[in-house]
């Protein structure tokens, strides 16, 4: 097969050149932000830093960091650099956690981003012929509106199916043959049940390719989820204080890891402590800079997901960097007596033993001045016996491997099929009790 | 030889063995003879029923994890000393016994001994060759 790309000219750009581009776009922004945003002149000036000082690509670093506190303390329109009448769209975060999140794109934006969705869908061998099951929400969630818009952009035909009503899912897929699922991990395995419950075989599908993100999914799920829809599981990312769906994106030839689109959108891995640059290839905390973007550009935007950039040559011919798969997040992780744990690498622990369901929560309290943490995990026909002491050894086993693979003492809880919540969106995998 | 017993998974939440018990109820199945053994977290409910399969389909299709086995059934005459007899002879067979479980038919006529052995056919040859009867499927549910 060989490759296709929506773009091949910048996809495959040497990386002079997409540096070149890059340095030249950074100091559009810089200058155009500055003068046009108040906040963001206020703390260029606090940080002692004029748009002139930014000569190199490295001296993005003397930029100060944008925080998500940044966009609530301006909320709604506040950090726009272009008046409301040019804006097209809005999205915005549900606001669980305080005032929701606002972001907004011009004309062109939503073609930029049509753009780099339409360069994700090629990276995961779609193209105009296919039938883009699109079940991620549609609304003021990005997820939807961003993977339709692209699909639209790449010529295929799209089915704006959305979250929910997972029954009817599987008889559109069944019958209107879609070819491409996209839905969060959590979703799609949901969707894997309820086709196992109707007596539908995922091989006598037309699907072919999922591409699946908005949430840390580990490897092991990757093969749970193929194994079970019979399709290629390919990862997504995006955020839509960046832009949405499309910032990244796995293709079929990498072997784990996402090309970001960085002629757009400039990735940093730096020390979430320090805010220090680190160096290739190692592992902190994805900083963005969108070096496109009118409505709504962000500078040095703290994203609190976990990742490492990787800049090995890869085999699909593009130079564009790879982010490794968010293996965490700074806000997800658990401080569990000291150590740091993730759900995601709990799940890699659940996905790695024999018959074990994907489906599991983890419920973090404090007894006394001791963190304890339980793992709920479905007990299924696969690991189910007649016996105590299989179970009993089950419950061991799982907690000897995240105690050899985490560091961390829990306690297991086998819990009845279904009753660990399904999601139609992004999972919620944990509950943290602790009163602190 | 053999009689197939249904297990179920539950949490130990109130008012699950009710429901369970209600699901079997209303597809008319009948349960001969039933065991729960149960832990801090969990439970695993043994049910003896006149039609596995259709207790089975039942459970399965309200959510609960269902596994069949296979478990023996030895009838012992109901009287003082019934049971040490044949587990003395379990225990000279040198015969793992995973669980058991008993109930009494008739008042003062058998008792059946519901076993599941590690060595199932090993059990079997040990138990016939000490004279015991094991009752089928059928047997039990015509008792």
């Amino acid at each position: 097969m060989t490759t296709v790309y929506w773009e091949e000219e910048i996809e495959t750009l040497p990386r002079v050149g997409l540096e070149s581009i890059q340095l030249k776009r950074l100091q559009r922004l810089v200058a155009r932000v500055y003068d046009k945003v108040e906040p963001y002149r206020k703390k260029m000036d606090e940080a002692g830093v004029k748009p002139s000082d930014i000569q190199s690509l490295a001296d993005l670093s003397k930029l100060p960091f944008t925080y998500k506190d940044d966009l609530r303390d301006n909320y709604p329109f506040g950090l726009f650099t272009v008046p409301l009448d040019q804006v097209v769209r809005v999205h915005a975060s549900s606001g669980t956690t305080g005032k929701p999140t606002v972001v907004g794109y011009t004309e062109d934006d939503i073609k930029l981003w049509s753009g780099v969705m339409a360069r994700a869908f090629c990276c995961a061998g779609a193209n105009s012929g296919d039938m883009v099951h699109n079940a991620y929400g549609y609304g003021l969630f990005t997820g939807g509106l961003g993977a339709h818009y692209g699909a639209e952009r790449l010529g295929a035909t799209v089915i704006p199916v959305s979250g929910g009503n997972t029954k009817r899912q599987i008889n559109i897929m069944r019958d209107f043959g879609s070819t491409v699922l996209m839905a969060t991990p959590s979703y799609a395995l949901n969707l894997a049940d309820a086709m196992c419950d109707a007596g539908v075989d995922p091989s006598s599908l037309s699907l072919k390719v999922g591409i699946f993100g908005a949430e840390p999914w580990s490897e092991n799920m990757r093969e749970e989820v193929e194994r079970k829809l019979n399709l290629k599981a390919v990862d997504i990312y995006g955020l839509s204080e960046i832009i949405g769906p499309g910032v990244a994106m796995e293709c079929l030839k990498s072997s784990g890891g996402m090309h970001v689109f960085e002629d757009h959108f400039l990735p940093e891995i730096i020390d979430p402590d320090t805010g220090e640059v680190l160096p290739p290839g190692e592992k902190g905390e994805l900083v963005f800079t969108t070096l496109t973007k009118e409505a709504f550009p962000l500078i040095r935007y703290r994203t609190k997901d976990i990742s490492r950039l990787m800049y090995e040559t890869c085999s699909c011919g593009r130079t564009l960097v790879r982010m490794e798969k968010i293996t965490g997040r700074t806000d997800d992780m658990l401080i569990i007596r000291g150590v740091n744990v993730f759900p995601s690498q709990v799940e890699h622990v659940l996905m790695g033993i024999d018959g074990v369901e994907p489906h599991y929560q983890i419920v973090v309290e404090r007894e006394g001045n001791l963190d304890t943490m339980q793992v709920q995990v479905e007990v299924s026909e696969n690991v189910f016996s007649d016996e105590i002491r299989m179970l009993e050894n089950l419950s061991k086993k799982i907690k000897a491997d995240i105690k050899d693979y985490l560091g961390v003492t829990c306690t297991v809880k086998l819990v009845e099929p279904k009753t660990i919540q399904r999601s139609e969106g992004k999972a919620q995998r944990v509950f943290d009790n602790r009163k602190l | 030889m053999r009689v197939e017993q249904i297990a179920v998974f539950l949490e130990n939440k109130s008012g699950r063995l009710a429901e369970i018990t209600s699901i079997i109820a209303e597809e008319g199945v009948n349960i001969r003879a039933l065991s729960v053994a149960d832990t801090a977290d969990f439970g695993i409910l043994r049910l003896i029923v006149d039609d596995v399969e259709k207790a089975k389909a039942a459970l399965k299709g309200k959510g609960f994890t269902v596994g069949i086995t296979n478990v023996l059934a030895v009838e012992v005459s109901d009287q003082v000393g019934g049971l040490a007899k044949v587990l003395r002879s379990i225990e000279t067979a040198g015969l793992n016994v995973e669980y058991m479980y008993a109930f009494v038919n008739k008042s003062g006529e058998n008792a059946v001994l519901i076993f599941r052995f590690e060595d199932m056919n090993k059990a079997i040859d040990s138990l016939l060759g000490d004279g015991y009867t094991l009752l089928t499927g059928e047997q039990i549910c015509a008792l």
